[in-house]
């Protein structure tokens, strides 16, 4: 269950079997910790001292302090992008937990044709971002698209044109995309329930309503909130999906924090300022880990990502 | 088998419980099955409006029915997709997800290994733990600072620029797995290896690697995967036309041919191509290799 918290268990047992020669296994760790600190930890603190810099992406780097950082928090854009990313993340979650979680109590039974329905509904995972935005591109074009092509004109609309709509759009299209990864976990997780709980209601005599809700959904209580988890943090870096679908756009209607970052950075070169933004979502995104670990009351964060 | 569950289903449906001894709850959840059909179509039309679209001409696209197939089916958009040479982004890509790949997971099974032999060290440990917070920070926020240290390197417009940064990003998940992994060997073995006088790094390849396989494998398709479709470094680490993955060259075909639709959709058939057929071979390992480490 909580194989994260490893060494204190066996660690007594183990310290006598490598004893001293256990100094002789700690270089094996190096290069995977050297890329990852190249990689990883260094950027994530050049991220920070390149948020007290200007920089333009090409000429030297500049230290001015609080610069960038005044820039950024007095611009209403951060507000409002940060609103955005809010809202793509409670709706997605809206849509994806129920639906996931139906889909994975489907999937868990042994019946031949769902185990055939199996194979269909897990495609979406195989695309990348950017195919998937392109499709939707087409598919909605309110000139070359479906709509048009099949003269319904409630499908005749400008869906990246006009912001609800592109917003419900970017919900509807994330959703088809991760769904069936948390399907996924929940098939398995819903497979893992012992038969005989349900044996036991049965002789109760309880209904299914009722059996799921005492049942199926405590036991899956970690599942959701491992599921959940990856949805909050992943949904804060929706990057690829905006970007080829809207650009942010119209306007900065779906403009999100990682959208503006780049955008700040790579298109306005205001490295400083997108530096800055980075800073901000590193942040957020630890405080909705501590919160997720709180709600779930695990005590790892590792049992979460674990699952059961 | 399969009639004693039927019908213990009709038993339970019945809201009897004397004869429901049929192993668990097998009546009809219709609020779940009309989600599973639901999800079907909700999936299926897209895949196959792309699919059929990228058969027809363009004229043929403007002028029938979007679900209709097409009435004289032609290859003529794969044509365009291939001379605008994808080929070349198709050999990038398999360069940049191998070679992230199989170093990203030596490196972190040797640290896994080396984090479950000695993790009673306080060195391990806050290895681990730097891992570990690796999972929790997106590290998508730290590509200014990366950019600029591809710049500093001269490595910018290369495929060893998205290389470096990938194989940083599969390692807290691949160390978590493959350590979750080493730590269900049994003692034993460990120390049979031992009395036998092979030193670690003997035991890491002949005892730790055979058996940990399976979640070599996991591991090697989750950030395989993620390497393959990611679209971010190259977005970012990229400029000449010829170095282009295929997401990235994706986006630009389609920036280019935006009206002519089944050329697009061509090209993201072409490009899922590969991945459906890894789809078809090994759907369960594929899976199983999604949820690396999430789900169990």
């Amino acid at each position: 269950m909580t194989t994260l918290a490893p060494p204190a268990a066996p660690g007594t047992r183990r310290t006598t079997s490598t004893g001293g020669r256990s100094g002789s296994v700690a270089w094996m760790a190096l290069p995977a910790l050297l890329v990852f600190i190249a990689f990883g930890v260094v950027p994530l603190l050049g991220v920070l001292f390149l948020s007290f810099t200007s920089w333009d992406g090409i000429g030297v780097i500049k230290p001015t302090g609080l610069v960038s950082w005044r820039a950024v928090l007095a611009d209403p854009g951060l507000l409002h992008a940060l609103w955005v990313t809010f809202v793509i993340m409670a709706l997605s979650w809206l849509v994806q937990t129920p639906a996931s979680l139906l889909l994975g109590v489907f999937l868990a039974g042994h019946q031949r044709y769902r185990e055939f329905l199996a194979v269909l509904f897990f495609i979406p995972l195989l695309l990348s971002s950017a195919a998937i935005a392109i499709t939707y591109k087409a598919l909605l074009d309110p000139n070359f698209g479906l709509g048009a092509g099949l003269h319904i004109p409630l499908l005749v609309q400008d869906w990246l044109g006009e912001a609800r709509l592109a917003m419900g759009v970017i919900i509807f299209v994330v959703s088809w995309q991760f769904i069936p990864f948390h399907t996924l976990i929940y098939q398995g997780a819903v497979r893992q329930i012992p038969r005989s709980m349900y044996e036991a209601a049965q002789l109760d005599g309880a209904g299914r309503v009722r059996m799921f809700f005492r049942i199926t959904l405590p036991q899956l209580k970690y599942t959701i909130i491992t599921s959940s988890t990856l949805m909050v943090v992943g949904s804060l870096v929706f990057f690829d999906l905006i970007f080829v679908l809207t650009e942010g756009g119209p306007g900065d209607a779906t403009r999100n924090l990682a959208l503006d970052m780049y955008k700040r950075g790579f298109q306005a070169n205001l490295m400083g300022q997108a530096s800055a933004i980075a800073v901000i979502l590193v942040l957020v995104a630890l405080a909705l880990a501590l919160l997720l670990r709180r709600i779930g009351g695990g005590s790892s964060s590792t049992s979460q990502l674990e699952g059961v | 088998m399969a009639t004693t569950l039927r019908a213990g289903t009709r038993q339970a449906a019945g809201g009897q419980k004397r004869r429901s001894r049929g192993r668990g709850a097998r009546r009809p959840n219709w609020l779940a099955g009309v989600a599973g059909w639901l999800w079907l179509v909700i999936v299926i039309v897209p895949i196959y409006w792309i699919v059929i679209t990228s058969f027809k001409t363009q004229s043929n696209y403007f002028t029938t029915n979007p679900f209709a197939p097409p009435t004289a089916p032609t290859l003529d958009n794969y044509r365009v997709v291939i001379e605008a040479d994808f080929a070349r982004y198709f050999v990038n890509s398999a360069i940049v997800a191998l070679g992230a790949v199989v170093p990203a997971v030596l490196v972190s099974f040797m640290a896994a290994y080396a984090i479950v032999r000695g993790g009673d060290q306080w060195l391990l440990r806050s290895v681990n733990s730097l891992f570990l917070m690796g999972l929790a920070i997106p590290l998508q926020a730290a590509i200014i600072p990366i950019y600029l240290i591809i710049i500093r390197l001269h490595l910018y417009d290369t495929l060893l620029a998205i290389i470096l940064p990938s194989i940083a990003f599969a390692i807290p998940l691949s160390v978590l797995v493959l350590s979750n992994f080493i730590r269900d060997v049994p003692k034993e073995l460990f120390d049979s290896m031992r009395v036998d006088g092979a030193s670690e790094w003997v035991t890491l390849w002949k005892l730790a690697f055979p058996l940990t396989r399976p979640a070599l494998v996991t591991v090697s398709i989750y950030s395989g995967l993620a390497i393959w479709n990611g679209f971010l470094l190259p977005l970012i680490l990229i400029q000449s036309p010829t170095q282009r993955t295929l997401p990235l060259a994706l986006w630009t075909f389609q920036g280019q041919y935006s009206i002519n639709v089944p050329a697009v959709l061509a090209s993201v058939v072409l490009t899922t191509l590969p991945i459906l057929i890894l789809y078809v071979v090994g759907r369960r390992q594929l899976l199983s290799g999604l949820t690396a480490g999430f789900g169990k």
